[in-house]
This record gives structure tokens, C-alpha cells and sequence, in this order.
């Protein structure tokens, strides 16, 4: 990111190898170790066996054994990793990074002997759920201890020395290995998501030579696969990647045009897909919809107006409860049973008010106590549908059923049963939700909210009215998550209080930091990664398999992404600068040292 | 029309009477009368903790006045919330600089015409005639305000985060976020602290050219004596929060209780 980091990179010469030997030993000790534990910890996640029946490459892997791989993998390959320094020599890689990667490898690998050993001899079952023969079984693959103890570090020092040897490859070859991998994986364990768009497309001849009878790429085809995209890579050659320079370099309007052609063509290719897209794949696209929904109106408050909402579920819940009261039938004490759009106007009307309410104390708040006050009241809104009080007008834990579809001006209906119908009905609303805030951001009021965020003293003291301005926030955050409710009642057709709990705030909160808060496609991105590949707190994802597992996993990607790349996915230009400060200054002090001010260098050295 | 204003009787634009600040037993202002006339650089000195930043707070109504009154153009200050004092026209700076720094320079100014300006967010999401037209002005009248520093502030520097800025340019930035919100009495709160001689002077005049040519009022707490020198039309003395002197220049610097308060009440007559 710096500039001294890029200004080395490439053409520089490279020192000689180091030799073998001269490992930097009390970092391979310590990331060995820490990959050991760590491996003992996801196989005592109980990931190994439950993911187990799920074949990837038959018979070779299965996605359970893929799992204790992968970071041996990692260990070996950023053992490799030698920060690159302006004005320090690289050295090349050799046996060094290949003996390197191997041994922390290995060191990861008895981690799981260890492991073994303790299984065939102690019984821990009892903290330990996941303690069990089964485990055992896949760790010694049924030939008894003293095979697991051998084969696990010879594998995964394998596996170590693999990935140190990456870095003996050209980048180009690199790139090609990483994708080829990258592709057998993906078409591996999207199997699901695959075949259905394949049926969509009656590509099912394609289907059927690429997976196995009962699941899992066939060897040979992942052969095939792995060559095809390899040199697939190698012809391409970072074209791509010259194509989005080139369009960063493109100066005003016409950036402007190239990102709206994008923005159209995006567009275009989220209206058409779903047509070839069974019900699989058309389910997912609406709940990865119904979040991004959900995260561009909390992106709202906590992005641009920097209000930490913990509780942002409640707007959420108010949109599903008025909206199953205003259509439903059978909702207990009024039933106007209003269409679905005139409803909506009264569930904005709601949600209006209930932001307003909740609002007007909570801002006056700030950090921490704010964020406490907001998890309390999205608590108080589920318990309110939950109470016996209100069970009169909620139905209580049994909730309301039969709210009807939608009804689309008498063309069309919206059932949960037809998803595909959904996700155009979520689509139209995710855009007017990016229009709302792409408009609202670039306004007198989204400067406004700017300020805020920076320094609300500051932002009063220059005659911004900061209660009104967050106040604002809240409501237009709280009628964007009633949308989603709206939808979600009709989509679901029954609404309970279970589905609105304090992990579903939780979960938005995460979507917008890990696709990068403050930015639209940031957050979009986010939902798709987490919501459409994880799955959301109650939905699926395309990897179906780790729906157990998805906190775990969550939380892993969320630690992760604070240390390797705090500002999330897609960051926002603003939040970048804001945790990178630092490093812009500097810059921007080499690239012109003040030219134009002499008389400043004196003050700028403060 | 400046210095003398006061003896003309005129009403002043800015007025503190009897104005208390106690924080706990401490009392911050102790029966403070002030009064700033329009088109007058008012210098505010005195010890550190002599209570010139609170005076400010008050003005400002970032801290609330325990009695007394603040006048404005003959009405009260109390009671209001800090925007709304800005509404009525009154800016500050801030000791220690605050900008916003992840705005770039141009927000910065844009935004603090916040109180002067009207769309809301039903103009923006429906992108009317009036909400592109106030856009336009909004930033036009950033980029004057912008280009009254020189060309420091300008061109490539619109669109740089506010944080890259040299300490003395964001000093400028505070004194054009303040004059974006258009307002009859500016608070500087030690504008030149930090700066070099060649800066501190540079900006002393451009403290003059603030009430010559956009006719602010305005008032100074300064601790460079060659700065409240050649600006100021009046020098108020504070200390422990009460005014120990006020008058000219030259009056208050030989004002035995001046230097007393400064240099302890052993004073040698050197002065500083």
C-alpha cells in the first residue's frame, strides 16, 4: 500500500537463496505450534466428521479431510513470506522456503498425532462432545494409532512444503497453480449451486462428466479442470487486472461512464440469471437479498452516521410483525388484510415511528453506552412480540401464519414457494435502498452525517443540529430494515419471535464490517460472502455443509479481516483513510515534498 | 468606528453580563462582563488556566453558563443548543485543532455551511432543481472561501483528506470551516500557537483582512504578544476568571496588575 512497499517491487535483484538450514527456527517453532493447536481445535470442532461424507474429488478428498489441510497449507506458504523493504535485498526462494514450509508443516501434522494418540487412550467425551471413535477412525483412516501418528505429519509437512513452494514459482506460474487449485476446489464444493444453474441452462451433459455418481469431481475431471484453467491463467495473464487499472486511470466523465456501464451490466446479469437459475440458486440470491437489504440500511447508521446499532433487528421485526398484522387473515386481534404494497405504506409509517421512538433517547448517547442501549431495546422489541402482554395482538411464541404472498397490481404473486419471483421483488427494493443511500451520502445531509461520525462536538459547534442528523439516520436505517421485514413476513408467510434475535443484529453488524463499512458495494459484497457462501442466522448458504460450523467460521473471517485488512472487502475511501493515516501521510510527504510552501516544512516536522 | 465604538454607546454585538463558570468549587469565569462591537478585534489574554477558553465554551454554549447572561445582538445565548448559537452567527475555532480529518479539505468547508443551508433529504433523494442548485452554490461558496488563504487551500488540495495537511494549514482549514457558517462574530481560539514567526504573521494579517474585507467581528485569545500587538483595537486581561484590565495595547501591557498576574507579584519590570 505504501509506497515504499510497491516502489521495490519486481525489478530489484534478488540475493541468492538462503541455505536450507537457516531458518529463522523460533517462528517456524512458533507458527508450527500454533497450527498444531489449532489443528487439534477443528478437529475437536467436529468439522472432520460431519463434512466427511461430503466428497469433493473422488476418491481422493473429501471436503472433512480438506478442512485439516488447509492450514498446513497456510503455515507453509506465509513461512515463505519475506516483507519486502525499500533498499533491502530480497533474497530468492530455494530449499529454504520449501524445508522451511515443511517442517511447520510437520509440526502441524503432530498436532493431529498428538491428538490421536490422547483419542485411542483417554476418554474425554465428557467436556469433549466431539470426542469420539469416529474421529479416531478418520485420523488413523482405520489402520490403527501408529499409522495416524506417522501419516498426519508426513502429510501435512507435504502439504507445508507445497506451499513453500509456491514461492519457487515465477508469479505467472503462481497464479496459474493458485487458480487451477482455486477452480477444482470451487466446482468442488459448489457442486450444489452448480448442477442447479446446469439444469437452468440444460447443461446437464456437463454436469454428469464433471461430478462423480453419488457427489464429488471425478479425479479425472478435476485433472482436466485443474489443466484448462491453468492455462487459462496463463493466457489471460493478469489482463484483468490491466483492464481495472486502465479503468481507474480513466479521468472524470469517462470513469464515470466506465463504472456506470459496469454498474448496467451488473444490473443486467442479476435480472437475466435468475431465468436460468433453479430454486436452489434463486432462494439463496433472495436471502443474500434480504440482507443486503438489511445491511444498506444499517450501513446507514453505523457507516456514514456512525452510530453503533447493536439492536438493529428490531426494525427488522417491526417491518415482519405490521406487515403479517396489515395482510394476514388470521393475525389475532386486527385483520385489515390489506394487499402487501398498501401495507407497506403503513409498515413505513410504523417503522418511522418506532425508529423515532427508539431514537430519541439512544442519541443522545454516545459510544459504548449508546451501542449497550441499542442492544437493550432490540432485545425489548423481540421480548414485546414474545410477552403474554401483547400475545393478543402478536400471538406470542406461536406467532402469525398465513400471511399471503404479494400481490403484484393483480400481475403477478409473490409466494415463498416461487423464489425467483422473490429475489426480483428484493432486487427492486435493494435498488431503491442503493439509490436512497448513494443519494443521501452525496448530499447536505451526508456530510452532515460525516461530520458527525468524525467528531460530534465539532459538528455542533459548526452548526449541525447532531441530534436531528442521527435522529435521521436511526429513521431512514429503521424503514430500510422494514422493508426487508416486509418481504421476509410475506416471503416466509408466517413470522415468530424466534427469527428475530439478538444474533441476526449481530450478524448484519458483521456483513457491513467484513465487506467494508460505509461503502454500498462493500456491504453488498459482504452479504454475498457471508449470507450466500456461509449462510445467514437461519438460511443456508451454498456451503450447506457448515451451517454448524458458521459462527466459528465467522468469527475466524472477522479476526482475520481486523488483522489483515481492517477497513473490510470493498472498503470506503473515507474509513481507508481514516485507519490508514499514517501511511497517506507518508505518501504523500514523498511525492511532494511541499514545493509550494516552504515556509510550512518547518511546522509539518512537529 | 472600531476602538471607539464603545464610547459611542452603540449596542454591542456581543455581550457577557455578570457571567459565572464554576466546575464544581472551581470558579472558571467569576463575574465576567465582556462587550464586543461589531467590526472590532477583541484580544482575549492571560495566564494559562485564566478561564479565556471557557469563556469561549460559554459564548459557544458547549459549556453552560451557572448565572450571568450572554447577549447577542441584544439577545440571550442561554439555553440554546451549540448549532443554534452558530445559527445566530457566531464560529469558532478550536485550541486544539479539530477538523474532520478523514474529510477532505473541500467538505470540510462544505459542511460547516450546514445552518445556512435548507435542502433536505426528500430534495436529495428526488435530486430536484433547488437540491442541485444549493449543491452548486454550496461548493462555490467553499472554493471562495477556500481561495482567500491563497493558493494553499486550492486546486488538488479540495480534494485531499483533511489530515495530510501541514499543521499551519489546517489552522487556515479551522478559520475557513468557521467563516463557512457565515457568521457576524468569529472565536479564534490561539490561531497562530504552533506556527512559525513567518506564518504567525502572515495569518496576523489575515486576521485583519477577516474584518476589513467580510467585515467579521472578531475576538482573539492569544498567547504571541507580537500578534495581540498588531491586531487587536482592545486587549482584555483575564485572570482567575475575573478581567483584571482592558483598554489598548499599550495601556494594558503596563498595567502593574497585568504583569503581576504574569510574572507573580514578585514582577521585574522586563515585561515579556
Amino acid at each position: 500500500m505504501t509506497a515504499a512497499m510497491t516502489a521495490s517491487h519486481g525489478d530489484d535483484v534478488l540475493a541468492p537463496p538462503r541455505p536450507p538450514l537457516a531458518q529463522d527456527w523460533m517462528r517456524l517453532l512458533r507458527m508450527g505450534a500454533i497450527a498444531a493447536l489449532s489443528q487439534m481445535f477443528i478437529a475437536l470442532s467436529n468439522m472432520p466428521v460431519r463434512l466427511d461424507d461430503r466428497l469433493l474429488v473422488k476418491p481422493v478428498l473429501s471436503l472433512g479431510y480438506l478442512v485439516l489441510l488447509l492450514l498446513p497449507f497456510a503455515v507453509g506458504y506465509r513461512l515463505g513470506f519475506q516483507a519486502e523493504r525499500a533498499g533491502v535485498a530480497r533474497h530468492a526462494a530455494g530449499g529454504h522456503e520449501i524445508l522451511g514450509g515443511g517442517a511447520a508443516g510437520a509440526l502441524a501434522g503432530v498436532g493431529l498425532s498428538v491428538l490421536a494418540i490422547l483419542l485411542a487412550n483417554f476418554d474425554l467425551r465428557d467436556p469433549l462432545v466431539n470426542w469420539s471413535p469416529k474421529l479416531l477412525e478418520l485420523l488413523n483412516f482405520g489402520r490403527g494409532t501408529s499409522f495416524a501418528v506417522v501419516i498426519w505429519p508426513a502429510i501435512c509437512a507435504g502439504i507445508g512444503a507445497a506451499g513453500g513452494m509456491l514461492r519457487l514459482l515465477r508469479p505467472r506460474a503462481e497464479r496459474a497453480v493458485v487458480t487451477a487449485v482455486a477452480a477444482v476446489l470451487a466446482v468442488a464444493v459448489l457442486e450444489p449451486l452448480v448442477v442447479d444453474l446446469a439444469e437452468g441452462l440444460s447443461l446437464e451433459w456437463l454436469t454428469d462428466r464433471l461430478y462423480a455418481r453419488r457427489g464429488g469431481v471425478s479425479w479425472l475431471s478435476a485433472l482436466v479442470l485443474a489443466a484448462a484453467t491453468g492455462v487459462f491463467s496463463v493466457l489471460s495473464s493478469g489482463r484483468l487486472r490491466q483492464a481495472r487499472s486502465r479503468i481507474a486511470g480513466l479521468e472524470g466523465t469517462k470513469y464515470t461512464g466506465a463504472n456506470a456501464a459496469l454498474l448496467a451490466a451488473t444490473g443486467l446479469a442479476l435480472v437475466i440469471l435468475p431465468l436460468f437459475a433453479g430454486k436452489l440458486t434463486n432462494e439463496l440470491l433472495a436471502n443474500v437479498g434480504l440482507f443486503v437489504l438489511l445491511a444498506l440500511g444499517l450501513n446507514i447508521v453505523v457507516g456514514l452516521a456512525g452510530i453503533l446499532d447493536l439492536g438493529y433487528v428490531a426494525f427488522f421485526a417491526v417491518g415482519s410483525y405490521s406487515a403479517a398484522v396489515l395482510t394476514a387473515a388470521t393475525s389475532p386481534r386486527i385483520s385489515p388484510e390489506l394487499p402487501w404494497f398498501a401495507a407497506l405504506i403503513v409498515v413505513v409509517i410504523i417503522a418511522a415511528l418506532v425508529g423515532l421512538f427508539i431514537g430519541a433517547p439512544v442519541i443522545r448517547m454516545r459510544g459504548d453506552y449508546l451501542a449497550i442501549v441499542t442492544l437493550g431495546f432490540g432485545e425489548i422489541i423481540r421480548l414485546l412480540f414474545l410477552s403474554d402482554w401483547l400475545s393478543g395482538w402478536f400471538g406470542g411464541s406461536q406467532g402469525i401464519t398465513n400471511i399471503p404472498p404479494v400481490q403484484v397490481f393483480g400481475l403477478t404473486e409473490v409466494a415463498g414457494t416461487e423464489p425467483r419471483r422473490v429475489f426480483y421483488l428484493v432486487l427492486a427494493f435493494c435498488a431503491l435502498a442503493i439509490y436512497v443511500s448513494w443519494r443521501l451520502e452525496r448530499s447536505r445531509i451526508g456530510r452532515a452525517w460525516m461530520a458527525v461520525r468524525e467528531d460530534e462536538t465539532v459538528a455542533e459547534a459548526m452548526g449541525i443540529n447532531t441530534a436531528n442528523a442521527k435522529l435521521l439516520a436511526f429513521v431512514v436505517g429503521a424503514v430500510l430494515g422494514s422493508f426487508s421485514g416486509a418481504i421476509f413476513a410475506a416471503k416466509v408467510g408466517s413470522v415468530f419471535p424466534s427469527s428475530f434475535l439478538i444474533l441476526v443484529s449481530i450478524v448484519i453488524l458483521v456483513v457491513v464490517i467484513f465487506g467494508g463499512m460505509g461503502n454500498i458495494v462493500g456491504v453488498i459484497a459482504g452479504s454475498a460472502v457471508l449470507i450466500g457462501v456461509l449462510g445467514g442466522p437461519k438460511q443456508p448458504g451454498l456451503l450447506q455443509e457448515f451451517s454448524e460450523f458458521k459462527l466459528l467460521i465467522y468469527g475466524a473471517l472477522l479476526v482475520w479481516m481486523m488483522l489483515a485488512r481492517p477497513e473490510g472487502l470493498v472498503p470506503s475511501v473515507r474509513r481507508s483513510r481514516e485507519l490508514h493515516q499514517q501511511e497517506i501521510v507518508q505518501d504523500a510527504w514523498l511525492r511532494e515534498p511541499s514545493s509550494d510552501e516552504p515556509a510550512d516544512s518547518a511546522a509539518t516536522s512537529r | 468606528m472600531t476602538a471607539d465604538a464603545s464610547a459611542t454607546g452603540a449596542r454591542p454585538l456581543l455581550e457577557t453580563r455578570g457571567l459565572n463558570v464554576d466546575f464544581g468549587g472551581l470558579h472558571a469565569l467569576d463575574e465576567l462582563d465582556l462587550q464586543v462591537f461589531e467590526g472590532e478585534i477583541v484580544s482575549v489574554i492571560g495566564p494559562n488556566g485564566a478561564g479565556k477558553t471557557t469563556l469561549f465554551n460559554a459564548v459557544t454554549a458547549t459549556v453552560a453558563a451557572s448565572s450571568g447572561d450572554i447577549l447577542f445582538e441584544g439577545e440571550s445565548l442561554l439555553g440554546l443548543d451549540p448549532n443554534r448559537v452558530t445559527a445566530r452567527g457566531i464560529a469558532r475555532t478550536f485550541q486544539n485543532v479539530r477538523l474532520f480529518a478523514n474529510m477532505t479539505v473541500l467538505e470540510n468547508v462544505m459542511v460547516s455551511q450546514h445552518c445556512r443551508t435548507r435542502q433536505n433529504a426528500l430534495g436529495a433523494l428526488l435530486y430536484t432543481k433547488a437540491f442541485r442548485r444549493e449543491e452548486r452554490e454550496i461548493r462555490e461558496r467553499a472554493s471562495e472561501i477556500l481561495g482567500f488563504f491563497g493558493r494553499r487551500l486550492v486546486g488538488y488540495r479540495f480534494d485531499q483528506p483533511a489530515f495530510t495537511l501541514s499543521y499551519a494549514n489546517r489552522r487556515r482549514l479551522e478559520i475557513a470551516r468557521a467563516m463557512a457558517t457565515q457568521p457576524k462574530l468569529i472565536l479564534l481560539d490561539e490561531p497562530v500557537a504552533g506556527m512559525n514567526p513567518v506564518e504567525s504573521a502572515e495569518l496576523t494579517g489575515l486576521i485583519a483582512r477577516l474584518r476589513d474585507e467580510w467585515g467579521f467581528a472578531i475576538v482573539v485569545i492569544e498567547h504571541d504578544m507580537e500578534v495581540v500587538k498588531e491586531v487587536s483595537d482592545r486587549v482584555v486581561v483575564l485572570d482567575h476568571g475575573t478581567k483584571i484590565a482592558e483598554g489598548d495595547y499599550a495601556t494594558v501591557a503596563s498595567d502593574p496588575r497585568v504583569i503581576e498576574a504574569y510574572l507573580g507579584s514578585a514582577a521585574a519590570s522586563k515585561g515579556d
